[in-house]
């Protein structure tokens, strides 16, 4: 028994993602949804389960269900940090194929701008940073920590290193022009990324994504119901989920250079079918690139690169829209912005308008992908809570 | 024989220069230095820093009495002395006080430990004493006063120098004073406070001991005695007949600063690192009366070297970039934190946890044998559960792995240096990199832990280990 090919998608809708000042947490979650409703031509009535992800937006199943006016059905809050979104997806998806329910949503949201933080809110309450031990946690400085020891693992000097970094960030920023609904839509030059002020050695502003607010959902269905709603209906192919134990400042073992959870959550996506060479069979992805960090060693722990030989794949413009393999076609985390839990849903958004051919602005839609994976990472290196989702066109 | 047994120091690495004080009040000139603590130092933080550096080598479980001498300490109800025992890991059964409103009381304690040797009630009695005192901006006081910690392990067995004579008076006197509350050090004007109280109480302590001992000021090799400032100590050592050039410990005035109730005790270690068998130390102290010890120095003190004390401290320092600077780190001028989520703290937790939080203990696995910290419950390695024995790191040192310098750190002084880093004999942890050196850290550098304040959240303070480069 497995997942694949028992879900589709048939339905799905994106906030503008962005400063939202004057829109709330709850209207986020109604923009969404409705888009989705709209889209898979269902109403809200028609649904008999939902997920919803989100990290410090608000609390329980409720949370969708008062919005949306669930009127009583099941809603769950599912919470994996940044990965809550694409944990939503993957909980509806095996709830759809145990045939439980028949058609659900799946939404992730975030609305980050009313805390008056810069950054993310301190999460998962007091016993999951010890008050004493682990306070000033921060994002930058936890991945700024694998960016010093990457460049040092593999030889490459602190300046070059950060050239590279600059890379990925001017290749997400030009898609994410390209992405009417990204936060962040200018287009950067290296030597503008280079000189921006340092957030956390060796990362910079510009090697950061922003804090976002938006939502994402997807409408989920069997493939049976969705053949007879659609005909370009999005297969959900498969899953991998990979939690890491929190042992990177514990374990001397950990050497802070690749994604073991990455690595894991991939590995079991592409072996539940069949993927063997995920350089030229997965057509595009979206991955969890929070820091320019991330997206590097992504690209080696989702196979994409050898280990230690990214920075090669990011010279030749491999994941450049016109690449070969193009990586975060509608600009990330960097310029799409990040609500920590809408981001895997809008991850999967992507995908599916990718394989629809149905992308907003033509200028980033890629020629006839068949596979696109979707990736976040939530926590922190060593201890990440990783999703890897593989749609595909039907068969 | 009733004495001394080993001793150690602490400096805090930041030095503001008084040409800088100057400056910041349109005056020229300014010779010298002064020792000031860092934002996340306190007296407790120092303490514990001397008191390590005194117990190098021993085995912490012999002390049995800690006394903490200040006028500065960081809680007005709540014990320091408990706070550092626990750093420290010593015993449960300890006697612990806190002696805390005299510039006297580094004297007090000692006087108290040496008198807890004599009636058999201590075996090894710690006396640290350890000041922050703040001068109004623009003061006097500002341009004297230093910070630095002191600590004397006293006890009846390898003495290195043993307790002859003791004299001591009690004097009441408004000179110098602090009312609950008051940040600042006060006082009445100047030639008061130095006739009435200090010149007439020191002279009368010293005398009165020398008198009792039959003493001539030729028998006396060392004199280390306090004083408000470098003026009065000069003028002081003149009019009792002592040569300043060889009888009178430096009073650390252009380096250091005065150092209050520690003054006494952080001198006294200095004496002693360069004192020879058979010399006679008077050590005398002043405060809300006077009084004076002598010392004899025995052969054993060849065997007590290798501390860190005033001479490993007083050379290894960092300019303080500014007196603006002196007035952030003191938390004088008010500093707005960058905008984080409101740090929090549990006084259960902080119960529970006190093995690791406070005394940096991880834990060892008995099946696999690794050093794991924070400790766990199950192995990260062997997964074996409940099989652990406790195991101090704030005692090792460790190499750093990766750092980072973050900029975004809610903290009085912006950026932190935050690193992984992997301990000399296993065991690896995330640490802040305290008194921020960017330049000097590297991957493989060596780092020894540090005991300081992580932040007062819900009303109390915090302390945590962090590391820092090697100090020496």
């Amino acid at each position: 028994m497995s997942i694949k090919d028992k879900c589709a998608i048939v339905g799905m809708g994106c906030t503008k993602f962005g400063e939202r000042y004057d829109t709330s947490f709850e209207d986020l979650i109604v923009e969404a949804a409705y888009e989705a409703f709209e889209d898979a031509k269902i109403e809200s009535k028609d649904l008999d389960a939902g997920w919803i992800g989100f990290t410090s937006s608000s609390r329980t199943g409720e949370s969708m269900a008062r919005p949306l006016k669930l009127h009583n059905i099941a809603v769950t809050h599912v919470e994996n940090a940044c990965a809550s979104g694409m944990e939503a997806i993957r909980n509806a998806c095996h709830a759809v194929a145990c045939g439980e329910y028949k058609m659900v949503i799946a939404l992730g949201a975030e609305k980050l701008k009313d805390s008056g933080l810069a950054g993310l809110p301190q999460p998962g309450g007091m016993h999951y940073i010890h008050p004493a031990m682990f306070t000033q946690f921060n994002a930058p400085a936890n991945y700024a920590l694998a960016a010093t020891r990457y460049f040092y693992r593999y030889g490459i000097e602190p300046r070059k290193g950060k050239e590279t970094l600059a890379k990925i960030t001017v290749k997400n920023h030009f898609n994410g022009a390209r992405a009417p609904k990204a936060h962040l839509r200018n287009e950067v030059t290296v030597e503008q990324v280079m000189a921006a002020p340092i957030i956390a050695y060796p990362l910079g502003l510009f090697d950061c994504c922003p804090t976002t607010d938006g939502a994402a959902a997807a409408i989920i269905t069997t493939v049976e119901n969705a053949k007879k709603m659609r005909n370009d209906y999005i297969l959900v192919r498969s899953f991998g989920l990979s939690i890491g134990e929190g042992m990177a400042a514990v374990d001397t073992d950990y050497d802070w250079t690749h994604w073991e959870e990455t690595i894991r959550a991939s590995q079991k996506a592409y072996a539940s079918i069949g993927v063997k060479d995920p350089r030229t069979e997965i057509s595009l992805a979206e991955v969890h690139d929070c820091f320019s960090i991330s997206e590097l060693i992504v690209y080696e722990g989702l196979g994409f690169s050898e280990a230690g030989k990214a920075s090669e794949d990011v010279d030749a413009g491999t994941f450049a829209l016109t690449g070969r393999q193009p990586v975060n076609p509608d600009g990330g985390l960097k310029a799409f912005g990040h609500p920590v839990g809408a981001s895997g849903v809008r991850k999967v958004f992507e995908c599916y308008k990718q394989l629809q051919g149905k992308v907003d602005d033509p200028r980033r839609q890629i020629k006839n992908p068949k596979l696109a994976l979707a990736h976040s990472q939530g926590g922190q290196p060593g201890a990440f809570e990783c999703v890897v989702c593989i749609t595909g066109l039907p068969a | 024989m009733i004495g001394i047994k080993s001793y150690g120091a602490y400096i805090p690495l930041h030095r503001l220069a008084q040409a800088d004080i100057a400056k910041a009040y349109d005056r020229g000139g300014g010779v010298g230095e002064l020792a000031v603590a860092n934002f996340d130092e306190d007296t407790v933080t120092m303490g514990v820093e001397a008191s390590v550096d005194c117990l190098k080598g021993m085995e912490r479980s012999i002390v049995d009495t800690l006394f903490f001498a200040t006028t500065s300490p960081p809680y007005r109800e709540k014990q320091s002395a408990a706070i550092i025992a626990q750093a420290l890991d010593l015993k449960r059964q300890l006697v612990a006080n806190d002696l805390c409103d005299s510039l006297r009381s580094g004297n007090m304690a000692l006087n108290l430990a040496t008198g807890l040797v004599a009636s058999g009630k201590s075996k090894n009695a710690l006396v640290v004493a350890s000041e922050v005192r703040k001068g109004f901006p623009g003061s006097e006081y500002e341009r004297v006063l230093g910070d630095a910690a002191g600590a004397l392990l006293v006890g009846d067995t390898d003495v290195i120098a043993s307790l002859e004579a003791y004299y001591c008076i009690a004097d009441e006197i408004t000179d110098v004073w602090r009312m609950e509350g008051d940040p600042f050090v006060k006082s009445w004007e100047d030639r008061f406070v130095f006739t009435q109280g200090y010149n007439r109480n020191i002279k009368e302590a010293i005398v009165g001991l020398m008198k009792k001992q039959g003493l001539q000021q030729k028998d006396i090799s060392k004199i280390v005695f306090y004083a408000p400032d470098a003026r009065n100590h000069q003028a002081m050592a003149k009019g009792l007949g002592f040569d300043p050039k060889t009888q009178v410990q430096d009073g650390m005035f252009g380096t250091v600063g005065n150092t209050g109730a520690a003054a006494t005790i952080f001198m006294m270690v200095a004496a002693l690192e360069s004192a020879k068998p058979g010399d006679m130390i008077l050590l005398a102290g002043y405060g809300d009366g006077a009084d004076a010890f002598l010392f004899k120095v025995t052969p054993e003190i060849e065997k007590c070297r290798g501390h860190r004390g005033v001479k490993g401290h007083i050379n290894s320092k960092k300019a303080l970039t500014s007196y603006n600077k002196m007035l952030r780190v003191r938390e004088i001028s008010p500093v707005e934190m960058a905008r984080r989520p409101v740090e929090v703290a549990s006084a259960p937790m902080m119960l529970r946890d006190r093995d690791m939080v406070s005394t940096m203990k991880g834990v060892k696995c008995k099946v696999c044998g690794r050093v794991q910290f924070p400790k766990q419950r199950v192995c990260y390695h062997c997964r074996t559960k409940d099989q652990f024995e406790l195991y101090r790191l704030s005692d090792k040192t460790a190499t750093v792995f990766t750092f980072c310098v973050d900029h975004l750190a809610a903290t009085i002084d912006p950026p932190v240096i935050k690193a992984i880093v992997d301990f000399e004999g296993g065991g690896r942890t995330l640490v802040t990199i305290a008194d921020r050196d960017v330049e000097n850290v590297k991957i493989g550098t060596t780092v020894e832990m540090a005991f300081r304040r992580i932040h007062d959240a819900m009303g109390f303070r915090n302390y945590i280990w962090k590391s820092r480069l090697v100090r020496g």
